[in-house]
């Protein structure tokens, strides 16, 4: 619905350059009740042709969304009809202790994210878009690790972070440095998962900021060159000013789906040591398919909704004000 | 794979010719290929090399480069005796179903909206987009209690691939990018085939898709991409063991599985997409920015 303005601004430039040519072919006039069941019958037609996808759309997305609500308030589980309980649901997510770990959790791990995951791929897209010579190579090889199952990534890299013959802590002896607990630290297991994380992930960011390096005028660049700007000058008042829209962009994007991390805790520490690296989805997990309180589990959604809500409304914002 | 054509960047091709730009420009470049190759083209040959090594090469704490012993066998015995090949067609069947009803469901509702412009489409195509803002995170309980017993059919398809293929049909993104390469499709040309007597249907299998082979390969990419790198979905709605895709039986046999067969088994899963990848680079990295940078 909140994307409404898009679609009929979409709507109005084709009809304006579909007018000339649109109502022309229809020759002859046919009147009043003919043309109305005309109409009526090409309506029934295009409706055939969106009814799956309609049906699609409101069994598994549609209904789900204020489902996903309501559930929040209920009592649900599989043997008796769900129960109305109000707040109660809310009022005992608060009472986990766990709940704030998850959501502290949760929040560095984003953070982490942020600084590797934000750093990295600009970093890397402003050096691959210098680069004259091996750029298609360089472009295929970072985006490698996005075309793995993420599983496969996970199970890998468990093998390097193991600290018995894991390649880490041998490359780490290489180095004369002392070996570590990757996974098994409470202060590097998190370090660790946001690692992998960004080691999976970088890719797409990598080519989204390459893609928006190429569409920098280089007129710019001249002109700075030409007042005597340094290459750093350039890149901080000429690069990171053209790039300030994208770089919001996946900032907000990255932020949303970094909160929603489940399958890095899940496969590589299953939320340890000691509760280090429980994040809010793999709470939400447990609470609904460890302990099927499928109520408590929605409460949690509803709260993971309302927290990254905000960000796509700021993302929503800023995509149309530029849009 | 020479200088492409030579566009103006942060360091002028001044800087780049003298002596110390020349040198700098020679470390950086020889930096990151080897920087990225050793990041990330390494741990794909450690992965398939790890596979033929001998499990006692494996837990060596002192790791080899090269395989000492050669054991291709282990792939054999991990397709065969662990039964992966059995979980890798799974998720093969997974994938191309996927596939199939998210072109069927797709591109015929892209079409209606697009090109027959029902009343109240707009609406229709507003409430899809608006599906993309919500976090898939926040629909998981929900959309998983709506299989196990879907309203107005009431029936139950957990442990069916309809609980894989259906929801992932509901997809707005690829409604949102067919309907706009089908926008683009000039009016005249339909009129002109309507005119030839060609009925609806006829219009969008014999003008629209045949114009559509670019946007057609880009869904198709993705739709397969995104069911077989999927994991809790299927883990969820797929508890039972013979069902499960490639990936939820990697996991759950990571434990109990030689760490060899494993690492074969990875590589088998992963085998499928690299070559999509390797084959359809342009296709995938083209419809990566289009997907993110709307507009």
């Amino acid at each position: 619905m909140s994307l409404q303005p898009l679609s009929t601004a979409a709507e109005k430039a084709t009809g304006e350059d579909g007018s000339p040519s649109g109502p022309a072919p229809r020759t002859g006039k046919p009147v009043g009740n003919a043309r109305l069941r005309r109409a009526v019958r090409e309506n029934l037609v295009a409706y055939l042709f969106l009814a799956a996808g309609v049906l699609c759309f409101a069994l598994f997305s549609w209904y789900p969304i204020v489902r996903g609500v309501l559930l929040g308030f209920q009592q649900v589980n599989f043997s008796e009809p769900a129960r109305w309980v109000g707040l109660d649901n809310f009022r005992r997510l608060v009472d986990d202790p766990l709940f704030l770990t998850a959501w502290q959790n949760t929040g560095y791990f984003t953070l982490l994210a942020l600084v590797f995951g934000f750093a990295a791929p600009f970093a890397t897209a402003v050096i691959l878009n210098e680069l004259r010579h091996g750029r298609s190579y360089l472009r295929m090889t970072v985006y490698l690790p996005v075309m793995l199952p993420p599983i496969v990534t996970m199970l890998l890299w468990r093998q390097f972070y193991d600290p018995g013959p894991g390649l880490f802590n041998n490359v780490l002896e290489v180095f004369q440095l002392p070996a570590q607990q990757w996974l098994e630290s409470e202060n590097l297991a998190m370090v660790s998962l946001v690692l992998v994380s960004t080691w999976a992930n970088m890719g797409t960011t990598t080519l989204i900021y390459l893609a928006a390096l190429g569409g920098i005028p280089g007129e710019l660049y001249e002109a700075a060159e030409l007042d005597g700007a340094s290459i750093r000058q350039r890149l901080w008042h000429v690069t990171i000013p053209q790039m300030r829209f994208i770089l919001m962009i996946t900032l907000l994007l990255q932020v949303i789906g970094t909160m929603q991390v489940f399958v890095e805790p899940f496969v590589l520490t299953g939320g340890g040591p000691d509760d280090a690296t429980v994040t809010v989805l793999l709470l939400l997990y447990r609470y609904a398919f460890v302990y099927n309180d499928f109520g408590l589990a929605s409460a949690m959604s509803t709260l993971l909704f309302v927290v990254l809500g905000l960000f796509s409304v700021v993302y929503l914002r800023l995509t149309r004000s530029k849009g | 794979m020479a200088a492409e054509t030579p566009v103006r960047t942060l360091i002028a091709p001044a800087e780049m010719t003298r002596r110390t730009g020349r040198f700098l420009y020679r470390f950086v470049l020889v930096a990151t290929l080897t920087g990225f190759t050793i990041a990330f083209v390494f741990p794909l040959y450690w992965m398939t090399t790890g596979a033929v090594k001998s499990s006692s090469e494996l837990a060596d704490p002192n790791p080899s480069l090269f395989p000492e012993s050669w054991h291709p066998e282990s792939y054999t015995d991990a397709w065969t005796n662990v039964g992966l090949g059995h979980f890798f067609l799974n998720t093969l069947v997974l994938a191309l179903g996927a596939w199939l009803t998210q072109l069927l469901v797709d591109v015929s509702a892209a079409y209606a909206l697009s090109k027959l412009r029902p009343l109240l489409g707009n609406v229709v195509l507003g409430m899809m987009l608006a599906t993309l803002m919500l976090p898939v995170s926040a629909l998981l309980v929900p959309t998983y209690l709506t299989v196990v017993d879907v309203p107005l059919f009431h029936v139950n398809l957990i442990n069916t691939p309809f609980a894989i293929w259906l929801p992932a049909a509901a997809n707005a993104f690829n409604i949102f990018i067919l309907k706009r390469f089908f926008d683009q499709i000039p009016a005249e040309l339909l009129d002109s085939a309507r005119i030839d007597g060609a009925g609806t249907l006829r219009v969008l299998v014999s003008v629209v898709l045949p114009l559509s082979r670019p946007v057609l390969a880009v869904v198709s990419i993705f739709a397969v991409v995104g069911v077989w790198k999927d994991f809790l979905w299927p883990m969820l709605v797929l508890p039972d063991e013979a069902k499960q895709p490639i990936t939820v039986a990697l996991n759950r046999l990571s434990e109990f599985m030689p760490a060899n067969q494993l690492l074969a088994g990875m590589v088998m899963a992963s085998i499928p997409l690299l070559a999509l990848f390797l084959v359809f680079q342009r296709h995938i990295i083209a419809g990566l920015t289009a997907g993110s940078l709307k507009g």
